[in-house]
């Protein structure tokens, strides 16, 4: 069926019967908790729906929500995830399962609605797992996915789905929709450790003095380093149950491949089509896309460049005076065991400039000439595609 | 703070803390730099010092004098400012 990105995410947040959303209207996120709301004033969803002031208030009403032990979803985009930004990292200290979508957007200033990933990337550290979907059907898993990694014992902590702003959410792609009952059957009820229970009393979100804060962090840390093999768990769950198979790092046509090309989000699927005429011309490259943000997939990452000889990492966002954030994380995990590979940065698509088919394949045959610099030890800065002189 | 401090493996999920009322035995006094001492025998058990004490760490002996409790005394001196008869006198730590 054709499906808007947006309704497809209300969908899986209807399916896996959230209790409670809260949530403050932003382009390009508004379809989703409109279609949210119309549901529950239909009866389609049982839920409460919260409504706010601002995104900082939706976050805290699911925290609150989420530590009474209700299955809470809240999304934003750019602005909305900047205001959020305090109380994100809140149900990661806590350990609450919140699940959010966000609809990535670029940040003001100059204002601007469209996409790129400098909301995401400014979002690197708030300790929640973090998904890239590239279309509307990944959009939908994932956010069903989300719910059984955040609810997993082991793991609660809450899951962040990122979605391209406008190329998802407002497309309509053909997607399938699975079985109500078969949702009801991967997502099922779950019993927060801690729920009230005036005969066991906790205290929830302390004061943290320096006798106990590092500790308290140090906790957080390695549960959530360890959360990675559950969410490992839960896709391969998800593929006996649905057919569908996700990876926390991802990769095309890389069978022979010596150079390829590394993207996160909707670009991919752009990424995929270049990738298909270059290999028509007889070249050996291919593409890895980065599924699984946080926690860093560091072992697939090396898995999947093992035979590489050059790298290309596309940025869709920029760190000031720093370069791509994704180009210097992936230089990061792979500094340690692949010093021989040559690794080379690009920016594109800031503030929602579609990057075309040309593009794509001037990228990848010029990298290929600058991973030759890169191995004269020549430092090269990250090139910008698109932009105007 | 008590004997031995919990280390990261001891905490609750989240940090939840599990036991009511358990801030009360938190040391928060250890980062005093001053400290009061009274001279009773001035002590008209007015209870200025007990009430204006923003810690509510002094408490009335079966005397009807009042002494802080240094478990949670912060110095700030405020019972000393307050006290009409002069009968606390801020101390450095160091000294006895």
């Amino acid at each position: 069926m054709g499906l808007e990105g947006s309704f497809a995410i209300a969908e899986a947040v209807r399916m896996v019967n959230a209790d409670v959303i809260s949530a403050y209207p932003i382009t390009p996120q508004t379809h989703i908790v409109e279609r949210l709301a119309e549901m529950i004033a239909d009866g389609e969803l049982d839920a409460e729906f919260i409504c706010v002031e601002s995104e900082h208030s939706a976050m805290s009403a699911c925290v609150g929500a989420s530590a009474a032990g209700a299955r809470v979803f809240t999304c934003s985009a750019g602005q909305g995830l900047e205001l959020m930004h305090e109380v994100l990292y809140i149900p990661a200290s806590m350990r609450l399962p919140v699940v959010a979508v966000a609809a990535n957007r670029a940040l003001s200033g100059p204002l601007s609605v469209w996409c790129d990933h400098s909301d995401a990337m400014a979002l690197r550290d708030i300790g929640w797992i973090q998904i890239f979907a590239e279309n509307n059907q990944q959009a939908f898993d994932l956010t069903v996915c989300a719910y059984r990694m955040a609810e997993d014992q082991d793991v609660l902590f809450p899951a962040m789905v990122h979605i391209d702003g406008f190329y998802l959410s407002h497309v309509t792609e053909d997607m399938e929709l699975p079985a109500e009952a078969d949702v009801a059957d991967f997502i099922p009820d779950y019993e927060y450790p801690f729920v009230l229970d005036p005969a066991k009393p906790v205290s929830m979100g302390c004061y943290g003095p320096p006798f106990i804060y590092f500790e308290a962090k140090m906790a957080q840390n390695v549960a959530f380093e360890a959360s990675k093999s559950k969410i490992l768990e839960v896709w391969k769950v998800f593929k006996e149950t649905f057919g569908r198979s996700y990876e926390p790092v991802e990769t095309y046509r890389m069978e022979d491949a010596r150079t390829a090309l590394l993207t996160m989000g909707s670009i991919s699927e752009s990424a995929m089509l270049a990738i298909d005429e270059l290999r028509s011309e007889g070249k050996a490259v291919g593409l890895i896309r980065l599924r699984l943000w946080r926690p860093f997939p560091f072992a697939e990452l090396r898995e999947a460049v093992k035979n590489l000889d050059c790298l290309l990492v596309l940025d869709r966002a920029i760190s000031y005076g720093m370069g791509g954030p994704v180009c210097g994380e992936v230089k990061a995990a792979l500094y340690d065991k692949r010093q021989d590979l040559a690794i080379v940065s690009y920016i594109a698509g800031i503030g929602g400039r579609d990057v075309t088919l040309d593009e794509f394949k001037y990228m990848i045959n010029r990298g290929e000439e600058k991973a030759q610099l890169v191995t004269l030890g020549e430092e090269l800065e990250p090139e910008i595609i698109g932009v105007r002189e | 703070m008590g004997a031995k401090q919990k280390g990261w493996k001891d905490l609750e999920l989240g940090c939840v803390v599990t036991e009511p009322g358990s801030a009360a035995s938190t040391k928060t006094g250890e980062w005093r730099s001053t400290r009061p001492i009274r001279d009773n025998t001035k002590c008209i058990k007015c209870g200025a010092c007990y009430i204006y004490c923003p810690e509510g760490c002094i408490s009335e002996d079966d005397e009807g004098f009042f002494e802080a409790d240094l478990y949670y005394c912060k110095g700030c001196g405020i019972c000393a400012h307050e006290c009409p008869r002069g009968v606390i006198e801020m101390v450095e730590e160091e000294e006895e």
